[in-house]
């Protein structure tokens, strides 16, 4: 299965580790977690594991006889990284913070709902409800997997919530509690829950009264007598009555709406459709003229019910309107006079000094007061290299600490910061004003004009031509069989499907409404980091520099072909040997600044090099250590001059230098420098036949020339933009009359991705933190981009076609009903032929437009599955 | 014809009690995740004898 690079570990964004496609498996691995793990330090019996974490869980979980757990899939657990330490959770104990968290409490049983990303496989889902065993102050815990969510009830007497989570912790199952988690504890399962119960009541009654209009149709009145005729027609009215008033009741309600604001939507004739269809019903039954046409009207609610559903299939587990408080912790280490204590952030004030670790967010805007601080602004304002910051300097929220421990003085409020201000302008609040004028409300405008001018003019010609009875009946005939069943369906049933098929190759829609602005988009724009390029595997290449052959030929030219994108050298760097390299990746494993982190990535491990000793890490220099006994320096050019070794010019190439210099000698220079996604060259020439493209990066201009030539002249091209610069641009592009697509990803594109007609948001994990939009797309689908418009494209050409065939039923179904000669068996055979074929045209003819479209095909299953066990 | 009356009388409620029926799933939440029965009835349970209830303290705990 062609999966996205997942692997479910636990903080993923402050973990240095090299990223695996795939989780593998085989000897050397570890049996609990499987990563690979050398030596055989943590062994009991005849397994290894890779880390004391993983070997403490084993033990608990087979003393507690849970050693099922890894019968139900190979290496099915999560390595446990970090302190899981009660301390760390010991804000949970706060009854005021308790208070929003917990689902329910009485006292003696509480009932929390944690947000788990780390589950992925069913054994973890078996772990997860077995936890009973593990304390016994734990009741029942129920797991939604789709929402990654583990419900646990627990005796609080016996328990603390905070050393539930520690528990959980412990384990592998860090919960994550964002600002966001907060007072959120009702689900808004209350409309979901309506639909399928309005869907339930109409088809209750359509299934009966079909049993119980049978007999009319087949004359059952010629030796039965008219008893069981007016039995009947009474029971028929009194099962279409919950159909008509419940079932159908946001109809009424939303044609009443379209009244009241004097626009015809679809669901106006809809209404009138209905009512027509009732009141004629209910008219030939208690006069007993006839059996009147309910069984149509409860199988045209039934249908669009059905349609209904169908479309309004949502992915519960993504969230597309998230803010910045779901990137926010609940809780940060606030030095006090009585020592550090971890704190809910609600709870923090102007002046309080925190403690920030490595891979921690800046809470609220401060200053640095100790420490040095490199901060990482890539969710703000999008540049990906972090900054220094030195004590005094003003650090902004949102900013991610990557070096050492730093403490910072608050000077904001969480909610007043430069981050939260951001999220207040307007743009970010702005709604579009959705659903109007799609599709279907264009034609039905046409359409129910059209069939109230048909129906006024059939029952004119019967009037002028002394038959008034008639006229009423073709009337209400009219109005009856052009109800626009056929209609209603075309869309929900093409959209509903691209949709799902869509999902099950991950790329996600917001609604089915979506795509009919992805077929309108003119201008495409397109972030740069973490869009175009991928974030974490920047490309590496070494540059040897030391003696006579400075460059080798092939190395020099492919750094000067930029989208080639010189490929990671999987353990053989030319110019170096292998015990530099291991030295080199000892190094730069010690750090995590990014371009050490790429350094050490792209390199073969080698864990059986020395250990560093008096390891030094300059922050915006360099490292240095000394490993067996070769001192390493690895810095910038700036640095390693000022400890005396001078550097030979580099060869002019896009990237950040890193100089490489053993025992005082300088080797060569690493470069780091962002990659293209592959086929993104494929992508950009794909879509530039149809759509202007453009490029805007919160980065500097360090790679524009590589940009320039991939975009080619018509592109625009923006480097050193901020949040409120993209939004400005997409703003003026519309302004102009175009809809523009916006692709991007991180907080920085946030309002440009909400003021663009299409926002795309670019995730390198479903279910990981993205900014709100409305179409969810993990990075490997990104170079699909094309494909997914042409499906879209297709999509709304179906839903015309399906419009086509449903206007030939209505003029079939109309001319019989302005002659006056419709019976409720024609009604009856038209309605539900009308309604199947539609459905089966739209769903048959999206499958095969889907299957043409490129997109790559998932095996079918449970699409929240793609990122399970292997 | 008599009989066909009473065959009306008895589908018909038997229809409203599959309703009934229905209408009591929708409520308590059987149709809120499809997902997760899935996955659950993969791990059959090896003690069943065990039933997670905060009141039968479990005597392998180990927190």
């Amino acid at each position: 299965m062609a999966s996205i690079a997942v692997k479910p570990i636990i903080a993923a964004e402050a973990d240095a580790a090299p990223p695996s496609a795939a989780r593998p498996t085989g000897p050397g691995r570890c049996f609990h977690c499987g990563e690979p793990c050398v030596g055989t330090r943590f062994a009991r019996e005849d397994k290894r594991f890779c880390c004391q974490g993983c070997l403490t869980v084993h033990e608990l979980l087979k003393e507690s006889g849970l050693g099922q757990f890894y019968e139900l899939s190979q290496h099915p657990g999560v390595r446990v990284r970090g302190k899981a330490g009660r301390e760390k959770w010991a804000f949970l104990d706060d009854p005021v913070l308790q208070r929003e968290l917990l689902d329910f409490s009485d006292g003696g049983v509480n009932r929390v709902t944690f947000q788990i990303p780390s589950m992925h496989c069913v054994a973890c889902v078996w772990l997860l409800e077995n936890l009973f065993r593990l304390h016994p102050g734990i009741g029942e815990s129920r797991v939604n997997f789709p929402r990654r969510e583990v419900s646990v009830t627990y005796i609080p007497g016996r328990i603390a919530l905070g050393e539930l989570a520690a528990l959980l912790s412990s384990i592998g199952y860090e919960p994550r509690l964002s600002l966001e988690a907060l007072g959120k504890a009702a689900a808004p399962a209350s409309t979901h829950r309506k639909q399928w119960l309005q869907v339930g009541v109409a088809g209750f009654a359509f299934g009966n009264i079909m049993l119980l209009s049978v007999p009319a149709y087949l004359g059952l009145d010629s030796f039965s007598g008219p008893v069981f005729r007016t039995l009947f027609g009474w029971l028929n009215l009194a099962l279409a009555l919950p159909v008509l008033i419940y079932s159908a009741s946001d109809y009424w309600k939303s044609a009443w709406l379209a009244v009241r604001q004097r626009i015809v939507t679809l669901d106006v004739p809809i209404a009138l459709g209905l009512a027509a269809l009732y009141g004629q019903s209910a008219f030939e039954i208690l006069t007993g003229r006839g059996e009147g046409y309910l069984d149509s009207l409860s199988g045209l609610v039934f249908f669009l019910l059905c349609g209904r559903v169908f479309q309004q299939k949502t992915h519960e587990r993504i969230a597309f309107d998230r803010d910045y408080r779901s990137f926010f912790p609940l809780s940060v280490t606030r030095q006090a006079a009585a020592g550090e204590a971890v704190v809910p952030i609600s709870q923090l004030e102007v002046g309080d000094i925190l403690i920030l670790r490595q891979g921690e967010i800046i809470p609220a805007d401060a200053t640095l007061v100790r420490g040095a601080g490199q901060i990482d602004y890539s969710f703000v304002t999008g540049e990906s290299r972090p900054v220094s910051r030195e004590p005094g300097d003003h650090l902004y929220a949102g900013g991610r600490q990557i070096g050492a421990t730093i403490e910072i003085q608050i000077v904001k409020p969480v909610s007043q910061s430069y981050l939260a201000s951001l999220w207040a302008h307007e743009a970010f609040r702005k709604h579009r004003s959705e659903s109007l004028d799609t599709l279907t409300n264009r034609y039905s405008r046409r359409f129910t004009w059209l069939v109230i001018a048909i129906a006024l003019a059939a029952a004119g010609y019967w009037l002028t031509e002394g038959n008034p009875a008639r006229g009423i009946k073709a009337f209400a005939s009219v109005l009856i069989v052009a109800c626009p069943c056929a209609l209603a369906l075309a869309a929900p049933f093409t959209f509903g499907t691209a949709q799902r098929l869509l999902a099950r190759a991950q790329v996600f829609l917001k609604n089915a409404l979506v795509l009919e602005r992805l077929a309108r988009v003119r201008t495409i724009v397109f972030d740069k980091t973490g869009t175009l390029t991928t974030p974490r595997s920047e490309a590496v290449s070494f540059h040897p520099l030391a003696d006579e052959d400075s460059v080798p030929p092939d190395r020099s030219a492919r750094a000067a072909d930029p989208t080639a994108g010189a490929q990671n050298f999987a353990g053989s760097p030319s110019g170096l040997t292998a015990g530099q390299q291991a030295m080199v990746w000892r190094l730069c494993r010690q750090s995590t600044h990014p371009v050490s982190v790429q350094i050490a990535e792209s390199l073969a491990p080698a864990p059986a090099a020395a250990p560093v000793r008096d390891y030094r890490e300059i922050p915006g220099a360099g490292l240095c250590g000394t490993i067996g006994n070769h001192r390493v320096h690895l810095g910038s050019r700036q640095w390693l001059e000022g400890l005396g070794m001078p550097v030979p010019p580099l060869p002019a190439a896009a990237g950040t230098p890193a100089i490489l210099a053993i025992d005082g000698r300088v080797l060569g220079a690493f470069l780091v420098r962002g990659i293209l996604r592959p086929d993104t060259q494929r992508l950009i020439r794909d879509l530039s036949q149809r759509h202007d493209l453009a490029l805007l990066s919160g980065d500097s201009e360090r790679e524009r020339a590589q940009f320039e030539q991939l975009f080619g002249r018509a592109g625009h091209l923006r480097f050193h933009q901020s949040p409120l610069d993209k939004l400005g641009f997409i703003r003026r592009l519309q302004d102009g009359g175009q809809v523009v697509m916006m692709v991007g990803d991180g907080l920085n594109d946030a309002g440009a991705l909400k003021q663009s007609d299409v926002g795309v948001a670019v995730v390198e994990r479903i279910g990981a933190f993205s900014p709100a939009s409305d179409v969810i797309l993990p990075g490997s689908r990104v170079p699909h981009l094309g494909a997914i418009l042409r499906l879209a494209r297709q999509a709304t050409r179906i839903v015309r076609l399906s419009f086509g065939i449903s206007a030939l039923y209505n003029a079939v179904g109309i001319s019989i009903a302005a002659a006056g000669i419709l019976s409720p068996l024609i009604c009856a055979v038209l309605m539900p032929v009308s309604s199947v074929s539609v459905v089966l045209f739209a769903c048959g003819m999206t499958a095969w437009a889907a299957r043409r479209s490129g997109l790559p095909q998932l095996e079918r299953g449970p699409q929240n599955q793609d990122e399970s066990c292997p | 014809m008599s009989v066909i009356i009473l065959l009306i009388a008895v589908s018909l409620t038997l229809a409203l009690g599959f309703l009934a029926a229905f209408v009591w799933a929708v409520r308590h939440g059987q149709y809120e995740d499809t997902c997760t029965p899935a996955m659950r009835i993969l791990s059959d349970d090896q003690n069943p004898g065990k039933t997670p209830s905060p009141s039968q303290p479990s005597n392998q705990a180990k927190p």
